[in-house]
């Protein structure tokens, strides 16, 4: 188990001071201006020695995506925004960084836009969280009364100013390109790439979006050293993680641990085991609503980490664990994921606009089992061209757990269909 | 998904003197010609006037920050959390139906709410105050299943726990948002098996629910 010693939010539940002073006092804004006086480049190295990967899905590395920014400015204002718009079902990560640590977010917007070049950062966060906003606001204030943001920022010589924006309930706008667009005022419709962001994203200008999680730790390994950050989890896959672990556990939570844990650690040092012992468990959705779902004999080995789970058609995205003891219809609670896809699609693409109700309609149906065997296969193939046929990842998002069901429980979508054939 | 303007709208709309103050400050987050960026969080604060959002007051805020009305048409009725016709005086409550709090119970209190305020969602209950709604994950999954009631989250709730906090709303009383499992936020149930020696849990709630008790929830 990772030591307390070792973790970054160490007032992850709020039950510290979450002010200035109670925020200092556990070690945040301790030396900034140093930090930020060894400069770009070595603020950019330490984070790619450390070997952060983004903490919001995708596991891009954070210390390359910041130097796709230009190095030299052409005029342009380059721009930090920070996607805060927690939306993938089963993650409630990020909400406590921010409602409960919130300096080492707004320490690390100062140090990633000087990182960056960025006078500027903008925090786009959800809009279902109003709490966690005022709370959010409530410490940005705190930080430009104590002169930590503003001009001159922490004495450091640099100028950032930074301003919390919100959302309203667009799953979408958590894609990075769909979030600018909203941003800009417009309907959270996802943009061709390229150009990416880092030549042309906020007001066209040069933009870097990345996930509260990344940002928030960055402050900590540069203190703590890369070394130390990378000494958690296995190679190409280190640092400390939250993960949030909801479902059938015992006591689900939300937890800051060790890299490459083994879920069975995870679940059982954590959330006091499985609800009826570890061999009532049914099958896990590691990673967040998008990731194909594991069977219990997978679980049974799993490590929580990017390159274990990938490796095993799976994948670590936001690290929320979802679950399903033996009493779930694990059908319908991936038919309850198709819903969410159907009901979040931004509309623009014909195969996610069109193919996440089909998938929807047709796991409809496999969970009542009024369905013919040979569709088990049709909704396969429709998976398939769905994925990568989109502007954006939501059409991936809404045919992997499909994919996944099918993999690994196509005898329970048999029975149901076998069953209600046959009259009882 | 299709959503439309209510079929019944009122005359007019204008932000209160202090809301349009506010409106004004939020535009200077952002530079100089791209006003627009504001228009979420000012169709929302239109929103919190008047319970939900109307027409009118889409275009109010279209003309406040310069825009098309049909730009302002596009993100009322793309973004989820505007309301396009009227919600209970007393509560409108999203229940959050996706799977983390579908498998803990969320179709019980789906239940409760068809039994209690109306058969469908965004209908008002005949006595005015009270309607409902199924949304999307919510983000505070490890303490499903939860609903949001104005701008609180009430989690790990149950039927009988859903009930209490319903029948509180009818009598008029503002509940503390918050765990109905006596958790102080995200923690295990059972005590708190990380972070024990810095938790020093020195207030009686969260910093979230405190917000709520200062505006007088109790
Ligand atoms: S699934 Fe209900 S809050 Fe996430």
């Amino acid at each position: 188990m990772l030591a307390d010693k070792d973790r970054i939010f160490t007032n992850l539940y709020g039950m510290d001071d979450c002010t200035l002073a109670g925020a200092k006092k556990r070690g945040h804004w301790d030396g900034t201006a140093d930090l930020i006086k060894k400069g770009q480049d070595w603020i950019i190295t330490q984070v790619k020695e450390s070997g952060l990967r983004g903490r919001g899905g995708a596991g891009f590395p954070t210390g390359l995506k910041w130097s796709f920014m230009p190095k030299n400015s052409d005029g342009r204002p380059h721009y930090l925004v920070v996607n805060a718009d927690e939306s993938e079902p089963g993650t409630c990560k990020d909400r406590e960084i921010m409602r409960h640590d919130p300096h080492t977010l707004i320490e690390g917007c100062l140090i990633a836009g000087f990182a960056m070049r960025s006078n500027v950062g903008y925090i786009y966060i959800r809009g279902e969280y109003i709490r966690e906003k005022e709370l959010l606001q409530a410490a940005i204030d705190e930080a430009y009364a104590d002169g930590l943001l503003g001009k001159n920022a922490c004495n450091s010589g640099w100028d950032f100013d930074l301003y919390l924006h919100h959302g309203a309930g667009a799953y979408i706008c958590g894609e990075e390109t769909a979030l600018l667009e909203s941003l800009e005022g417009k309907k959270g419709m996802p943009r061709m790439k390229p150009p990416f962001p880092a030549g042309s994203g906020l007001y066209g200008c040069p933009t870097t979006v990345n996930n509260v999680e990344s940002i928030a730790v960055v402050p900590t390994i540069l203190r703590r050293g890369a070394t130390w950050f990378s000494s958690f989890g296995r190679e190409n896959n280190t640092g400390t993680k939250i993960f949030a672990i909801s479902g059938h556990v015992n006591s689900p939570c939300v937890v800051e641990e060790s890299m490459s844990i083994t879920l069975r650690e995870l679940i059982d040092k954590h959330c006091d085991g499985v609800r009826g012992g570890w061999d009532n468990l049914k099958a896990v959705i590691p990673g967040g609503a998008s990731v194909p779902l594991l069977p219990k004999a997978l679980c049974d080995d799993a490590i929580m980490d990017f390159d274990w789970l990938r490796d095993h058609q799976s994948g670590l995205g936001t690290a929320a664990v979802i679950v399903m003891d033996q009493s779930t219809d694990v059908v319908k609670a991936i038919w309850r994921l198709s819903k969410f896809y159907k009901h979040e699609s931004c509309g623009q693409c014909t195969p996610c606009r069109e193919g996440a109700g089909w998938m929807m309609r047709v796991m409809e149906r496999f969970v009542s089992g009024e369905a013919d065997i040979e569709e088990i296969d049709t909704l396969l193939r429709i998976t398939k061209q769905v994925e990568g046929h989109t502007i954006c990842a939501l059409g991936d998002a809404a045919a992997w757990p499909v994919q996944g069901l099918i993999r690994h429980f196509r005898h329970e979508i048999e029975e149901k269909i076998i069953r209600e054939k046959v009259p009882a | 998904m299709l959503r439309r303007f209510h079929h019944t709208q009122p005359e007019s709309f204008a932000f209160s003197e202090e809301n349009r103050k506010w409106a004004e400050a939020q535009i200077t987050k952002y530079p100089e010609g791209r006003q627009a960026s504001a228009i979420i969080p000012l169709l929302w604060r239109a929103q919190e006037q008047e319970g939900w959002l109307t027409k009118p007051a889409t275009e109010y805020v279209a003309d406040f920050l310069g825009m098309a009305h049909i730009r302002a048409y596009e993100v009322a009725t793309f973004y989820f959390m505007f309301q396009l016709r009227p919600v209970g005086t007393t509560a409108h409550i999203q229940v959050c139906g996706t799977t983390s709090c579908m498998i803990c119970g969320a179709e019980d209190l789906v239940e409760v709410c068809k039994e209690r305020i109306a058969e469908k969602p965004h209908q008002v209950s005949p006595c005015g105050r009270f309607s409902w709604e199924e949304v999307e994950c919510l983000g505070a999954c490890a303490n499903a299943p939860m609903v949001q009631i104005g701008k609180d989250y009430y989690e790990d709730l149950s039927r009988a726990s859903f009930e209490t906090l319903l029948n509180d709303l009818q009598d008029n009383k503002k509940p503390l948002p918050g765990s109905r499992k006596g958790r102080f936020s995200s923690e295990p149930e059972s005590g708190i098996k990380s972070l024990s020696e810095m938790a020093r849990q020195k207030d009686e709630f969260s910093p979230a629910v405190s917000l709520a008790q200062s505006e007088g929830a109790s």
